[in-house]
């Protein structure tokens, strides 16, 4: 039995490694690629592969789940363009739908679930008030979250669309507020690029900087493999395209206090995905960099997560990172004595 | 993790499970399927405990695998076999693409298929386990999977899941030794499944084409009606798990089977009134 994520990490980087697999391998690999939501950027990269005839339909459906996904995307992104369109601010697509409406290598097989957008903070109310009376509606109708939501975090509590049943995100920023790094919001919104839909999408160095900021300061690294994954794939695609792009990088990079963690998402994604990397901005390989990798391949050919202790320790830190300490012992009291 | 791998109709599953117990009954019971021993599934489902500590204490089984839901419940071990069931079952609804899936039971006879679907309690599976033991061939009780392609229905028959006063009735038709075991008390009642006929395990991979479509409605007056298209249209997209996720494709072949199939609303008491209703529409069929 497969006891990491490793044969996943190979297939990706090298699709060649597949040719190895006999029928278990691939069963473990398709299991573990669909638990980490890389299925259909699996089933594209091996496009050019002779898989076995058992597995040839099963990347078919991948890739036909995901064209789906695709289309439901950016439908679901005109949406919110028709919704908010009379306030003339800039709407700022983000993640999965923003890679997908920019047409990049990144949305090539993506899963995509909600639609998270950003926009100025000061046109949130007007935004919201938009989106409720567009059949959007609160999924989270507890008080103390909703507080929580509007005081310290980086977006609005989650809208669901009353007759799509989907999830729309509205940030005003990349991080919540009381995470230590501080992004500048302007300073993206003001890079961020039209596209022909009169949608934005992040510039591409912010682009790459509010996927390491997910990453790596707002959450346990769960969905880590993807998150990278996206990672690679614009680096190489904006590399490629400018050669200033290293440049930039390490500019916004400064000015959105993300430089350690840009170092350390560019040196894990070399490490796993081979990705071609300026190794100025990479910096020197860390001990810790051993304990993110075992994180983030902490998951067995079953499918299963593994490796309790060590996801449960980084699950302590992505709190930790949120949030000041006495503030996080309140928050937990507080969610621990409501259950 | 024990595991097994077993083959129902078009699908290939590996079953992983933290007790040997739901795998050796399902064993026995699919003894008579096709074995894959060349390691390939489409689906892999997963049996374990809730927490750790529940494999010995209080044993409950968490039913997970490649798809699954947030907030499925629990079973305990003795309802294992169901909870192997239903993974199965949470597999094809979620991550199927092939075909079409129509929550329906489904019988063939001269190479045209019946059709039964409905909400839970209206008869549909115990009326195709009746009909499996009177000269149809089993294709299904829960999912009938239609080609988006060919319009034609494909078998997948699983274990026939009795309910409740079904358990009884057809206690009196098929013999014993096709019983898998009672288990009282679960989620959905009292269940026992039954093994499908030989014939309909070795013709599984046979394809029918769709002749007739019944809602059935267990306990009134027997009686047929006419439906419009539009409300057999509106209620195949709330019995099908995979309709919204196909996109047009689904639209196309949902369209197009309603479009040919003929279809009515079939009230019964029992279930040689519904054999007699069924006979006479069957014998009117071009």
């Amino acid at each position: 039995m497969m006891r990491d994520a490793q044969p996943l990490v190979d297939a990706l980087r090298e699709p060649e490694t597949v040719l190895s697999l006999d029928g278990a391998g691939w069963t473990n690999l398709i299991s573990i690629a669909r638990a980490e939501s890389l299925i259909g950027s699996l089933a594209h990269r091996l496009a050019e592969i002779a898989v076995p005839e058992q597995v040839g339909p099963i990347l078919k459906d991948a890739i036909q789940a995901t064209d789906l996904a695709r289309q439901q995307a950016l439908w679901e992104a005109d949406c919110a363009r028709r919704a908010l369109a009379p306030l003339n601010c800039k709407v700022v697509l983000m993640k999965g739908t923003a890679y997908v409406a920019a047409d990049l290598d990144a949305g090539v097989g993506r899963s995509i679930g909600d639609l998270d957008i950003m926009v100025a903070q000061d046109s949130l109310p007007a935004v919201e008030e938009a989106l409720l009376d567009a059949s959007w509606e609160w999924v989270k109708p507890d008080p103390y979250d909703d507080q929580y939501y509007r005081k310290h975090m980086h977006e609005l509590p989650p809208l669901i669309h009353r007759d799509r049943d989907r999830m729309i995100d509205v940030h005003h920023t990349t991080l919540p507020l009381t995470a230590k790094p501080t992004p500048n919001p302007q300073a993206m919104l003001d890079a961020a690029i039209r596209l022909e839909s009169s949608l934005y999408v992040m510039a591409p160095a912010d682009m790459v900087l509010h996927s390491v900021a997910h990453l790596f300061a707002d959450g346990d690294l769960a969905g880590g493999l993807r998150n990278l994954w996206d990672i690679d794939r614009l680096v190489r695609q904006f590399a490629e395209a400018d050669e200033g792009f290293w440049t930039e990088l390490g500019v916004r990079a400064r000015l959105h206090q993300l430089e350690p963690h840009l170092a350390r998402a560019l040196r894990l994604a070399a490490r796993l995905y081979d990705t071609p990397v300026y190794k100025y901005r990479a910096g020197h390989a860390k001990f810790a960099d051993y304990l993110y990798i075992r994180r983030l391949l902490a998951r067995d050919g079953w499918g299963r997560e593994t490796r309790k202790f060590t996801r449960q320790a980084f699950y302590i830190r992505s709190h930790w990172l949120r949030m000041p300490p006495l503030m996080l012992v309140r928050h937990l009291w507080t969610k621990w004595r409501k259950g | 993790m024990h595991q097994l791998y077993l083959t129902v109709g078009p699908t290939r599953f590996r079953l992983a499970s933290t007790w040997r117990r739901p795998l050796d009954q399902l064993a026995a019971l699919y003894k008579d399927y096709p074995t894959s021993q060349d390691g390939y599934a489409d689906f892999t489902v997963r049996l374990e405990p809730e927490k750790p500590w529940r494999r010995y204490f209080r044993p409950s089984v968490h039913i997970s695998g490649d798809f699954w839901l947030p907030d499925a419940a629990p079973l305990p071990l003795d309802q294992s076999l169901l909870a192997a069931e239903m993974g199965m079952n949470l597999q094809m609804a979620l991550g199927w693409r092939r075909h079409l899936l129509l929550h329906a039971s489904s019988v063939e006879k001269d190479g045209k298929a019946l059709l039964m679907t409905g909400l839970s309690g209206s008869g549909k599976s115990t009326l195709s386990a009746m009909l499996a033991e009177k000269g149809w061939r089993f294709m299904g009780d829960e999912f009938a999977l239609l080609n988006p392609d060919t319009g034609m229905a494909h078998s997948f028959p699983r274990l026939i899941s009795l309910k409740n006063e079904a358990i009884a009735a057809m206690q009196a038709i098929v013999p014993e030794n096709r019983f898998g075991p009672l288990m009282k008390g679960t989620p959905k009642g009292d269940i026992r499944h039954i093994v499908p006929p030989l014939d309909a395990v070795n013709r599984m991979v046979d394809a029918a084409k769709p002749a007739l479509l019944l809602f059935p409605r267990f306990g009134h007056d027997p009686a047929l009606r006419d439906m419009g298209k539009s409300e057999i249209f509106v209620r195949l997209t709330q019995a099908s798990t995979n309709y919204v996720a196909l996109g047009e494709t689904g639209f196309r072949a949902l369209t197009q089977f309603v479009d040919t199939v003929p279809t009515r609303a079939m009230d019964y008491q029992s279930g040689d009134q519904a054999e007699e209703l069924i006979d006479s529409l069957w014998s009117k069929l071009p």
